[in-house]
């Protein structure tokens, strides 16, 4: 026998590595770049790094392809045909900025709110909004009102943070995890890892998902809900809880405000808001001495129930009481909701029984000492080992603010916030929303040449906070703020197009776009925007929206309607900050931030959008970005990153700050931060003490942590808001009661769904067509291999979503007979498309649903005209308009949540028919040609040939 | 060559993948791709990168697969319809008929650890291994006209140039959900050979005569919600909502 | 499976050539005649093409020798050595028969023997693999024996009619093996037809114990190495027209018309043996079709096929 041949078995693996972070998603993990002869070897997950400890997904794993994409821009591009066919002529950067500086400074000495500047997943918003300010556009957001606003600000508004990623269950503790709404999502490599301690643990992880896809497939308990219905599936366990006396009572009168009195004067201007003195404190009822005294009083036994007088002759109730009385009826009793959501009484009072147990009866205790924000010492943490985690299948409806506040409030009611083995914050949350800003943009906040006095987003406390002229006209280009979305706390991105098109509230002269792809995927109603974008106004020729500066690094969709094009770098190109302004990567027992630095040298004229960004504000000698003598502040991103302050010793990045680079948080700028971040792993953490590390809304050593950190210059404790007044008081204005009055249109809805506690109703497009003519639900899912359209120019990608069909459950299959390969007509109250099916038996049977973004408009993405992903993937976005169906008064809403503007995506109804089989999907947009020209055609890939050995 | 080793080996390095917690996520196939291409052997090529016909050569897999109880609910909480995500390379048989298939010599099983591997320089592309190879694991690569297959990353696993903690295949790596475990099937004290002990690993395919090396972890039993709709703790005690505020009353003594 | 076109016509050509080989090697034919040289040159060539069409389906056709390496346990390897082995007899025997006009009992004899090894391990590489339940059977190789047998004397029969010596009596043991031959495919057909999958998507997956398996999404959405190479399916209906076309035209049609070459003889013999070959040779052809695109490969329990 011969000898076996030889094997090279320790051959380096390359040259060097470089750690950066990710961006093939929003996770942001860790990464280690390998590079070899000045290419991309290989990159894997950063063992160290606290959100991936090693570990990377599918997306991640295919950086390679991304960077190399023959997509990718190669340098400034200017528009020479018609907006909409991809024809563009190649230009200078100093062409291209002497164009957009003009562009931008002639709107800025005009009108300045005439620029709509929209970011879209922007991972800069700290920047970009900044930028935005000095500039003095009201017109600024990023696209968090067609993502995920119900979440972030029902959370905020009622715990003082939010899922997302900005806390996390507590995954080495929790004895029951139970996801609403969620296939694949921010955070997924975390959520990944937990989700596989918890079935090392023997945890029971429960999801309550119309599909059964990624997470959902390994759940021990799968809740396949009918879209939409999930608040009231909450709401029947509150109702089973509290009729179980299954709540933790100690923890609702110290954390939350449960004991807080309520005015009940029915027809006065504060029915319904909370009692407080004239020094503002919220009133409680001292139920021993029987006497109203304000929170915090020493030694004061505070009533959850009872109707108390007060001195001036009227009476209050506890918030609690009118909680425990709304939930206790037996409309949420779990037979009564089971129809409506299509899950089991059964099924509901056991996850009911489920929490209770485990909650109550598997408490946990970690013995470390701890003092409350009353000064009261504490033994031990106790824990409630009950956890949840929640994303857009809740929030993506026109209930979706109720109902991310009605997880909230069930959390809060078991005790399962930020204590160990239940969801925790991850700072610099949890804020009291007193430490948010109301939003800014009214007229008196700006002007011609002025920065806008403060920033645009934030939460109004009340109707006064709205951004409205005095005729309760919408001050922003999206109305945010306005009557139509009063809580739009990430302003409405999904209504810039279609409002500037239609010069409602007014016309703007420029919009400027970035990483936002509103031309295809990111817009409802593609078609139609796609009108807008090209319309022109026939007596002056113009286009209706007269300019369009973007910026993207590869040719999408959007590309083709830009008149000025910005070619941003690839993530391996380009510096970055991941903020504690911002949306930083903080674990629950960590303070951290990161950032991305250029591991690779660009190969083309393309420049990092920031830093494109500070030179533009250099060049318009904005505020901010010149000093006094008009001279550039900032070198680049990277100088801005290192030497930018918001608050004297804050800066975009809190580590390795001060001469010496040894202070956190706070500290002097110290000019060889990215090195020390790089030298690193591009990552910083500060790890919170034991003693700080729960209860951090009401936690004394952590407060102090927050103080020294700089999250805030004095402690901002948290009491969980069960009882929302600022819902009251937009209630109030409804009525008549409270200045601004609710314009008529608008009062019937506002009464129906500014309820101060959170409510389930019917979502708006549900109820408003016919359930027989729209039977069926319509949703799309994540997949985890596709991070929205940044997939499909990726060559390995791409194989895994080359396109995607129609899941259809069986028993509609059955009914209508189709099989594997038939065609259908999918058709809503706004439009129809044609598509091919598949089946699927786990899933809800009323529910039809396809991947998220797989379909490509032919000749985008450098793919060839005949890829599948133009010829038979598709969009649901067709189906879905930006308002729903007209009403008997001929008023169209828009379809989005009456509070926070979230656009309603996942309300959307459908009936489906049968079609003739085809090879190409409906509707089919002409080709684009590729912007500047394209590169040959590639025949075969064998990247890494030359290393073979 | 293709003789298959005369002796077992006296390892057997394999994986175990956890068919309980894989999500699907493609982690492993990406990872598995990127590592190869630029490894042991020919690049891992793609045909129509940017067209219609894309397809490339990939050493790993994940499949999905829907199973349905006989008589089962479809829609529901438990017991019913399921997805699960099934991912799949090489097995590296003990039986490995893609060795003694092989006319010239290239497919071989390695003696001292069982990791079946193709000598790339001696590979005619004739293509019969696939052929005898009842799981897919073997794919050609039409660029190279050879034959790949899953190496268990040999050049990662022995490679003395990784921390000792790299020293696993690049799919096990990077497993987000660690559904994906390497180590020695051959020592019944390894962990891998214990999970497969605790968790009722199994074979594929057993019928095929190959034997093996990697195991699958099948799902975990799972308890139905509804068992816990009768449980004591949501015994109702509470006469309407006046007994619950007198109940609540008495808690705030407690407090 | 897929069907390949290079392999369809090497098992043809090669089965014809070495069935041809073998019978001029059991000297039924006169050596001397003009014919019984002309189908020396004609098996060997036949043999030669079909060798020369299973290099061109390879990925790396420079190693081809390489394969000659692994006869200890490759029925590949085994072949190839086998076939290049058998030229020697063969080439002998062609040699004194076109040059010297001989027939050598033992060259030729030694030669049959080394045909019918050689399509023997043809056979064996398809029916060794369990992964292809279709083919792993001890019928395949029976069947490519026969299949061999009945071309071999099919052709020898033409070349008999037309040199006058030998005609009628390949021609009746002809229609023998012909009969043996689709009997045997017939056999073979039964057992396809009605055998219990070995594998399944259940097996292939370890989850039958939960429930029905079904392939719900592919790991990649277009076709792959695999799907293309072992995932060709035919219609169950059109393979049965197809194996009755096969028996019809490579089998009832050849047996009618050597009946007539016997039976009429004269003028009409050699175009009725002439023709009967080729029919045979045509049916043989999508005989060889149906071997693979009938065959399901085990794999295609994980691709939904």
């Amino acid at each position: 026998m011969k000898s076996e041949p030889h094997v090279a078995l320790s051959e380096p693996v390359s040259d060097e590595v470089r750690k950066t972070t990710c961006y093939m998603c929003a996770c942001r993990c860790g990464i280690d770049v390998h590079l070899k002869d000045g290419k991309v070897r290989y990159i894997e997950g950063n063992r160290d790094h606290p959100v991936n400890r090693g570990v990377l997904c599918a997306k991640g794993s295919a950086g390679i392809m991304q960077h190399y994409a023959p997509a990718r821009l190669r340098a400034p591009l200017l528009r020479t045909g018609p907006r909409g066919l991809g024809q563009f002529k190649e230009i200078s950067w100093d062409e291209a900025l002497a164009l957009a500086t003009g562009w931008l400074d002639g709107v800025r000495q005009a009108d300045p709110k005439k620029l709509a500047f929209f970011t879209g997943r922007d991972q800069s918003q700290s920047l970009t909004g900044f930028w935005a300010q000095q500039f003095g556009t009201p017109n600024y957001a990023a696209h968090g009102g067609f993502c995920s606003v119900n979440m972030a600000a029902a959370g905020i508004m009622t715990i003082g943070g939010a899922f997302w990623e900005f806390g996390a269950p507590d995954w080495d503790r929790t004895k029951l995890f139970v996801m609403f709404g969620v296939a694949e999502d921010h955070d997924s490599n975390p959520l990944k890892i937990g989700i596989s301690k918890l079935k090392k643990r023997g945890a029971r992880f429960v999801s309550v998902n119309p599909v059964r896809t990624g997470y959902s497939a390994v759940a021990d308990n799968w809740i396949g809900i009918r879209p939409g219905t999930d608040g009231l599936l909450i709401l029947a366990v509150v109702h089973e809880l509290l009729k179980a006396r299954k709540i933790d009572v100690d923890y609702i009168v110290r954390y939350s405000n449960a004991t807080w009195l309520v005015m009940d004067a029915p027809g006065s201007a504060d029915h319904g808001l909370f009692v407080r003195d004239d020094s503002g404190r919220p009133q409680v009822f001292e139920s021993v001495t029987e006497h109203v005294v304000p929170l915090g009083t020493k030694g004061a036994r505070a009533a959850l129930s009872g109707r108390v007088e007060l001195p001036d002759g009227r009476f209050a109730v506890p918030s609690f009481q009118l909680l425990a009385e709304k939930y206790l009826d037996p409309q949420y009793a779990p037979e009564a909701v089971a129809p409506e959501t299509g899950v089991s009484a059964d099924v509901i009072r056991g996850l009911a029984a489920e929490i209770a147990r485990v909650a109550f009866d598997e408490a946990i205790t970690i013995d470390q000492s701890w003092t409350d924000m009353n000064d009261e010492r504490h033994e031990a943490f106790v824990g409630r080992p009950v956890s949840f985690h929640a994303m857009r299948g809740l929030s993506a409806h026109s209930n979706g603010f109720q109902t991310a506040r009605a997880l909230h409030m069930l959390q809060v009611l078991i005790g399962a916030v930020d204590c160990p083995g239940a969801f925790r914050f991850e700072p610099p949350y949890p804020k009291p929303i007193e430490a948010h800003p109301t939003p800014h943009g009214k007229a008196e906040h700006f002007g011609s040449n002025k920065p806008l006095s403060g920033p645009h987003l934030g939460f109004p406390r009340g109707p006064e906070d709205l951004l409205i002229d005095a005729d309760g006209k919408p001050m922003r280009i999206d109305k945010a703020f306005s009557w139509d979305a009063p809580i739009s706390a990430h302003g409405l991105m999904h209504m810039v197009i279609a409002n500037a098109h239609a010069g409602d509230p007014y016309p703007i002269d420029l919009m400027f776009l970035y990483m936002a792809n509103m031309a295809w995927n990111s817009s409802m109603n593609t078609a139609g925007v796609i009108k807008m974008l090209e319309d022109k106004d026939p007596e002056t020729g113009e286009y209706r929206i007269p300019k369009i500066i973007y910026s993207d690094a590869y040719s999408s969709e959007m590309v083709a309607y830009a008149d000025l094009v910005l070619p941003d770098t690839t993530y391996l190109e380009r510096h970055d900050c991941i903020s504690l302004l911002d949306r930083p990567i903080s674990e629950p027992d960590a303070v951290q931030d990161a950032i991305r630095w250029p591991v690779v040298e660009p190969d083309r004229d393309v420049r990092g959008f920031q830093s494109v960004l500070i030179d533009l504000g250099a060049r318009l000698k904005l505020p901010g970005f010149v000093d006094s003598r008009g001279k550039a502040l900032y070198a680049d991103y990277a100088d801005y990153i290192v030497r930018h302050e918001r608050r004297p010793g804050i800066g975009p990045l809190a580590g390795f700050r001060g001469s010496n680079g040894d202070r956190a948080g706070r500290g002097a700028i110290n000019p060889e931060q990215l090195n020390r971040y790089i030298e690193n792993g591009s990552f910083f953490s500060a790890h919170i003490p034991l003693e700080a590390q729960f209860f951090k809304h009401a936690n004394k050593a952590y407060q102090d942590f927050g103080v020294r950190m700089g999250f805030f210059d004095e402690p901002k404790p948290v009491i969980f808001q069960l009882y929302q007044e600022t819902m009251q008081k937009f209630r109030l204005s409804a009525e008549g009661l409270r200045e601004p009055v609710a314009p008529e249109t608008h009062r019937e809805r506002i009464l129906a769904t500014f309820d101060p506690l959170p409510v389930w109703y019917r979502p708006f497009e549900e109820a408003a067509v016919s359930r027989e003519e729209y039977p069926y639900h319509a949703i799309t899912q994540r997949p985890a291999a596709m991070y929205h359209s940044w997939g499909s120019m990726n060559a390995w990608l791409r194989q895994i979503h080359t396109r995607n069909p129609l899941y259809v459950p069986g028993p509609i299959c059955d009914e209508i007979g189709l099989v594997d390969g038939d065609w259908v007509w999918v058709i809503s109250h706004h439009g129809r498309i044609k598509v091919e099916v598949a089946r699927m038996e786990a899933v809800n049977s009323s529910t039809i649903w396809t991947w998220n973004a797989i379909g490509k408009r032919e000749g985008a993405w450098a793919l060839d005209k005949d890829a599948p992903e133009a010829k038979k993937g598709f969009l649901m976005n067709h189906l879905i308009h930006e308002l729903l169906p007209p009403k008997g008064d001929g008023m169209r809403w828009s379809n989005s949540d009456p509070i926070t503007g979230q656009a309603a995506w996942y309300d959307l109804r459908v009936r489906i028919e049968k079609a003739e089989r085809a090879e190409v999907s409906e509707p089919h947009f002409a080709a684009l040609a590729q912007p500047g020209g394209g590169g040959p055609h590639v025949e075969e890939l064998r990247y890494g040939q030359e290393w073979a050995k | 060559m293709t003789s298959l080793p005369s002796l077992p080996t006296p390892k057997k390095l394999g994986l175990v993948i956890d068919l309980d917690v894989c999500v699907g996520c493609h982690a492993c196939v990406i990872s598995c791709k990127e590592w190869n291409t630029g490894g042991y052997g020919a690049a891992l090529s793609d045909q129509d990168p940017y067209g219609a016909d894309v397809s490339g050569a990939f050493l790993n897999r994940i499949h999905t697969f829907e199973v349905v109880p006989e008589g089962g609910q479809v829609i529901g909480e438990a017991g019913e319809a399921r997805i699960v995500h099934f991912p799949k390379s090489c097995l590296h048989c003990e039986d490995a008929p893609c060795v003694t298939v092989c006319p010239t010599g290239a497919s071989y099983k390695r003696a001292e650890d069982g990791i079946v591997l193709v000598d790339e320089s001696k590979c005619i592309g004739c293509g019969l291994c696939a052929w005898s190879c009842a799981y897919g694991a073997r794919e050609m690569d039409l660029a190279a006209g050879v034959m790949k297959k899953c190496t268990l990353c040999i050049d990662r696993v022995y490679n003395e140039t990784l921390r000792e903690i790299d020293r696993v295949p690049s799919c096990v790596r990077t497993c987000p959900a660690n559904a994906r475990h390497y180590g020695d099937l051959a020592d019944p004290g390894s962990d891998v050979s214990r999970m497969v002990a605790e968790r009722g690993g199994y074979d594929l395919m057993p019928e095929q005569g190959t034997r093996p090396t990697n195991k699958y972890l099948p799902p975990r039993p799972r308890k139905p919600l509804a068992a816990s709709a009768g449980s004591a703790v949501l015994a109702e005690n509470t006469e309407g909502a006046k007994g619950f505020f007198a109940w609540l009353d008495g808690m705030l003594d407690r407090i | 499976m897929h069907p390949a076109f290079s392999i369809i016509l090497f098992t043809t050509l090669s089965g014809l050539g070495y069935g041809l080989a073998a019978v001029l090697g059991l000297g039924l034919l006169d050596a001397s005649t003009l014919s019984a040289k002309l189908a020396h040159a004609g098996a060997l060539a036949m043999i030669a093409g079909g060798l020369l069409s299973s290099t061109l389906h390879l990925g790396n056709p420079q190693r081809a020798w390489r394969a000659l390496s692994q006869w200890r346990s490759s029925w590949l390897s085994r072949e190839g050595v086998m076939a290049i082995a058998t030229f020697v007899p063969l080439t002998v025997s062609a040699w004194f028969a076109v040059i010297e006009g001989r027939y050598l009992p033992a060259a030729g004899l030694i030669g049959a023997v080394m045909c019918s090894i050689t399509v023997y391990c043809t056979a064996m590489i398809y029916a060794s693999l369990r992964s292809i339940q279709a083919w792993n059977s001890g019928l395949t190789p029976l069947c490519y024996l026969l299949f061999a047998a009945a071309g071999g004397f099919l052709l020898a029969s033409v070349a008999g009619y037309s040199s006058s010596a030998g005609g009628t009596i390949c021609a009746a043991i002809a229609i023998v093996f012909v009969m043996a031959a689709w009997v045997a495919k017939y056999q073979w057909w039964q057992r396809l037809r009605t055998l219990a999958p070995l594998s399944t998507p259940e097996s292939a997956t370890g989850l039958g114990n939960i429930g029905h398996v079904r392939l719900f999404e592919r790991p990649h959405v277009n076709e792959n190495y695999l799907t293309r190479e072992m995932g060709f399916k035919v219609a169950r209906k059109h393979a049965l027209k197809l194996s009755e076309l096969a028996i019809l035209v490579g089998g009832l049609a050849p047996i009618a018309l050597l009946l007539a070459a016997i039976f009429a003889g004269g003028a009409v013999a050699l175009p009725a043996a002439a023709l009967a070959a080729l029919f045979y040779a045509l049916g043989l052809v999508v005989e060889r079709w149906l071997f693979f695109a009938e065959a399901r490969h085990a794999v295609m329990n994980y691709y939904g096929g």
